[in-house]
């Protein structure tokens, strides 16, 4: 099929590319703007940056949410990469069941979640009540909940790409046990899909400041929230921070995931 | 509907098409007559399908022009130009029944929506889709498809017919089916029609005369007998069909000696030594030798291959060329490694200087 | 479960085998999805549960619904539940106009351009992982002091904040909104974007119509149950979010989840929770319709698929 050369652009492409491109621009670059003027001389300088890593204000929370980031995805993998893989191989026709209660977080708000936590807090179970008292244990276990819509899909997604029933069947014949299987057989072939769910719940615990907020722990997020009412440059540098840290991420899986498809089409229908 | 010659001739002179330093067409001159359906013929790559869409209107040339019926349409856009396309594949529009995909054009044309159904409903049975106007193109088959997208090309009574292999993505046995209904159709309308393949059966079953094409260039273009029977290079000689060129001299009174057989040549090649004496190379097709059980015979079989209805042998002569030659099934049943002779079957044969391509003959013998 | 080593030795591979051992439902099979489903029961479940409880229930532990009709008495509840759904649907509208726009526009790009791949993860980016930090850039924009407000005030003269503007309003809260939510549209309008086979453009053109006749028969139609289906999401997407709006506003504001915080924090009268927990509820009813819609749209577009 003969490859077309990029036409001239015209007005209708110029025009949105424009459009965007102040739109998503112009904050960034006020947001830098205003982080670079110190709090200390109002002059321009790093100050602000830096701060991030000195102040200890700021440290405590951030180990806390990296933690907590962690954590999560490690639970998010081991509780479905298994599950997925068995969905798929032995129960096809729970995986519609398994659509929509992944789904149900999304349809209930973080802040309704939030709130039935408050209560929950309140008059937890004994076995649950140790949950409360730190922030990791308190927040890890739902915002595995939190991160099932995205990491389901990306997982499933991954295991549907591969040809699993064979990969399985063949790895049995030989002798493997479900333990080696999974490790050494399935995992190494969804490994983009895994790698995408991980990056998906770190980035998604990070930013997430609602049930935080509510349950009056100190996260990243909620103390960059405390910080813009007293600091607004120190909260901005860090908000800077993680935008850039998470786009790094998402470029850095679109680079591994490309590498395996390579599908992207030029589109000739417009 | 129209009868005969309802077509345009269509002229490409000097068309040439690059992509930065890729070239797609390195010059292409081309004549069409009213009526006629010229089918291009080549590899991937080959520019055919180049040919084709600058034709309809989709690419413009770098450049040459392209003449439809005595008027330059080489910088009319695609949707002025009244051509019939047909595609591939997936190009009925998935929100509208067949019905509705037929008329199409004629809507576009402004015809009144009773005018619309009507003629839709002709062409559906014309290619023997009727009653299948309510469908949808996800409830039909490939083959049913392609009819209908042949049914909404044709509802404009286009001056001229293009279609993009299309049959490549079909069935063999739709494939054999459609090919014979495209052609009786082509006919009996009289359109003008470029028909672009990669199958050689296809462009010699289908075609008033073929064009084969490699890299940009037009190597032969003639009848379809002529193209099979005296390629004009080695190139069209190798890809419609195998071709075996066997050493051989030329003895008195213009025969050519080859595999121990003196066997008259097709005379007046441009280029080629008739002297008695000189070396030329004898072009033979699989189905122009006959291989014989002969325990002392100068060739050995070396590979056997069962097509069906013809057995594909090759054999390996003891001067070490390897010589291919098919075989009607139910001949001689030769096993691997038996010894054989071969039998040239045909009563004239073209000659070339060796190692190089033929010329071709205009107008071409028998 | 168990089996010899033979038997396992001597299993068939491949579908047939799948189709004879299906025959006998295996029960261990059922234990395999336990640990996600009674994970999924008790941190989603007992929240949820707590919601509902404390909607349905008054001070005293008792059953009632005065909670519900709290939510309509007072009323900056249903004001603030027309505010919502109002910012939602401008928020979605603005959102998948030009969310399609662009997505359009970066197809046509060529495939190898790296802008495709800068658009496609900063889209990721800021339709996920906006909240907090796209508060703080807005306020550094359009804040009393922020970039843009300073550069109209100065170079064209226009005071936003004279006219009644502030980025702690409802409107200036939507307005963060679409950053989220244009690029959310790419996301989600990309692929039904790149299913518009080119075939259909040229085929329209061969038949005679101009680009104007392919978007109007053809490509429109065709991208009509996908951008419905999107704008939905979008549309719920803005209803359900806080994140931003709680970065930026110190105070309460006219929306939903907001009203909800406050009944929380004891801000409005003590021990309103459950007038709270009520809006919750409501939320999750609007969602649920928000997701049924969705689900119907999403069949409709099925029936076109080849």
């Amino acid at each position: 099929m003969s490859g077309r050369r990029l036409r001239r652009p015209r007005a209708w492409t110029t025009g949105i590319f424009v459009l965007a491109g102040l739109f998503f621009l112009v904050p960034m670059i006020a947001a830098f703007k205003f982080a670079l003027v110190q709090t200390s001389n109002g002059k321009y300088g790093f100050n602000n940056f830096t701060q991030v890593v000195d102040s200890s204000s700021i440290r405590g929370p951030l180990i806390t949410s990296l933690e907590i980031a962690g954590i999560t995805a490690v639970i998010v993998l081991v509780l479905m990469v298994p599950t997925v893989v068995w969905v798929r191989l032995k129960l096809p026709r729970l995986s519609l069941l398994m659509e929509g209660v992944t789904i149900l977080p999304i349809v209930i708000p973080p802040v309704v979640l939030a709130a039935g936590l408050i209560q929950l807090q309140g008059h937890a179970p004994s076995w649950m009540a140790g949950l409360f008292n730190s922030p990791v244990t308190a927040l890890t276990p739902f915002y595995v909940v939190l991160a099932l819509p995205f990491t389901y899909r990306a997982l499933d997604t991954g295991v549907r790409a591969i040809d699993l029933h064979t990969m399985v069947d063949a790895a049995r014949n030989l002798g493997a046990n479900w333990p080696t299987l999974l490790w050494r057989v399935v995992l190494p072939n969804i490994k983009t899909a895994v790698l995408g769910a991980a990056f998906l719940a770190i980035a998604m615990v990070l930013g997430e400041v609602v049930i935080a907020e509510f349950l009056l722990y100190q996260t990243l997020p909620t103390e960059m929230v405390q910080l813009g009412q007293a600091q607004g440059g120190v909260s901005t540098a860090l908000s800077l921070l993680t935008i850039w840290f998470t786009f790094l991420l998402l470029m850095g899986l679109s680079f591994l995931g490309s590498r395996r498809r390579g599908t992207t089409t030029r589109a000739r229908f417009l | 509907m129209n009868g005969a010659s309802a077509g345009a001739g269509v002229v490409f002179d000097g068309v040439q098409r690059y992509f930065g330093d890729v070239t797609a067409l390195a010059g292409l001159d081309l004549e069409i007559n009213p009526g006629e359906l010229v089918a291009l013929l080549g590899p991937s790559g080959c520019g055919k399908t180049t040919a084709l869409r600058i034709l309809g209107g989709f690419e413009k040339p770098s450049s040459g022009t392209v003449t439809v019926g005595g008027r330059d349409v080489t910088t009319v856009p695609a949707h002025k130009r009244d051509m019939g396309m047909v595609f591939q594949a997936y190009s009925l529009f998935p929100n509208m029944d067949v019905r509705t995909n037929v008329a199409f054009g004629l809507r576009m044309r402004g015809a009144t929506k009773a005018d619309r159904s009507k003629r839709a409903d002709e062409l559906l049975e014309l290619v023997g889709l009727t009653g299948t106007g309510d469908r949808y193109s996800g409830q039909l088959s490939g083959g049913q498809q392609q009819r209908v997208a042949i049914a909404r090309a044709l509802a404009i009574e286009p001056t001229v017919l293009l279609l993009d292999e299309p049959l490549s993505a079909l069935d063999a046995r739709v494939r054999h089916q459609l090919r014979a209904e495209i052609r009786s159709i082509q006919q009996r309308l009289g359109i003008t029609t470029l028909f672009v393949t990669h199958d050689q059966s296809e462009a010699l079953s289908m075609a008033d005369r073929v064009g084969v094409m490699r890299d940009g260039r037009l190597e032969q273009l003639d009848t379809p007998e002529n193209v099979y029977r005296h390629p004009a290079t080695t190139f069209v000689a190798e890809f419609v069909g195998a071709m075996n060129r066997v050493p051989g001299r030329i003895g008195e009174d213009g025969d050519v000696v080859v595999l121990g057989q003196r066997v008259p040549t097709v005379p007046g090649q441009p280029g080629v030594e008739y002297a008695p004496g000189s070396a030329v190379e004898a072009l033979l097709r699989p189905e122009a030798l006959q291989a014989l059980p002969d325990a002392g015979g100068p060739g050995e079989i070396s590979e056997r291959t069962f097509l069906g209805s013809a057995v594909r042998l090759k054999v390996n002569l003891d001067g070490g060329q390897e010589i291919v030659v098919e075989a009607p099934s139910h001949g001689t049943d030769l096993p691997l490694g038996a010894r054989v002779g071969l039998k040239v079957v045909v009563d004239r044969v073209v000659v070339a200087n060796p190692g190089t391509p033929t010329v071709a003959l205009s107008p071409a013998p028998a | 479960m168990a089996t010899t080593v033979a038997e396992q030795a001597a299993a068939p591979i491949g579908p047939a085998a799948h189709k004879r051992r299906g025959g006998r439902r295996v029960r261990g099979d059922w234990l395999g999805v336990v640990p996600f489903f009674a994970y999924v029961l008790v941190f989603m479940g007992l929240p949820l549960y707590e919601v509902l409880h404390g909607a349905f229930t008054n001070a005293h532990g008792g059953l009632t619904f005065s909670n519900f009709s709290a939510t309509f008495d007072y009323a900056q509840y249903p004001a603030a539940f027309k505010s919502s759904i109002i910012l939602s649907v401008w928020t979605a509208a603005v959102g998948a106009v030009f969310g399609t726009w662009l997505a359009a526009a970066v197809l046509t790009t060529s495939p190898r351009n790296p802008l495709r791949r800068i658009v496609s993860s900063a889209s990721g980016v800021f339709a996920y992982f906006g909240g907090v930090p796209l508060a703080f850039f807005f306020i550094a924009s359009l804040g009393t002091t922020g970039m843009v407000t300073l550069f109209l005030k100065n170079q064209l003269g226009i005071d936003l904040y004279a006219h009644g503007f502030t980025i702690t309003s409802v409107f200036g809260i939507g307005l963060a909104y679409c950053y989220f939510q244009v690029p959310l549209m790419v996301i989600l309008i990309t692929p039904a974007l790149e299913g518009l086979r080119p075939q259909w453009r040229e085929a329209v053109q061969s038949l005679g119509g101009s680009q104007w006749s392919y978007l109007r028969h053809v490509a429109l139609p065709v991208l009509a149950p996908s951008f419905l289906a999107s704008l939905l999401v979008l549309f719920g997407n803005s209803f359900a979010a806080y994140a931003t709006a709680l970065a930026l506003v110190n105070g309460t504001v006219s929306l939903v989840p907001s009203q909800i915080q406050a009944t929380l924090n004891g801000n409005v009268l003590v021990g309103q929770t459950g007038v709270g927990l009520a809006l919750g509820v409501e939320m999750i009813v609007v969602i649920a319709v928000v997701m049924v819609l969705y689900g119907a749209v999403q069949m409709w577009a099925r029936r076109w698929q080849q």
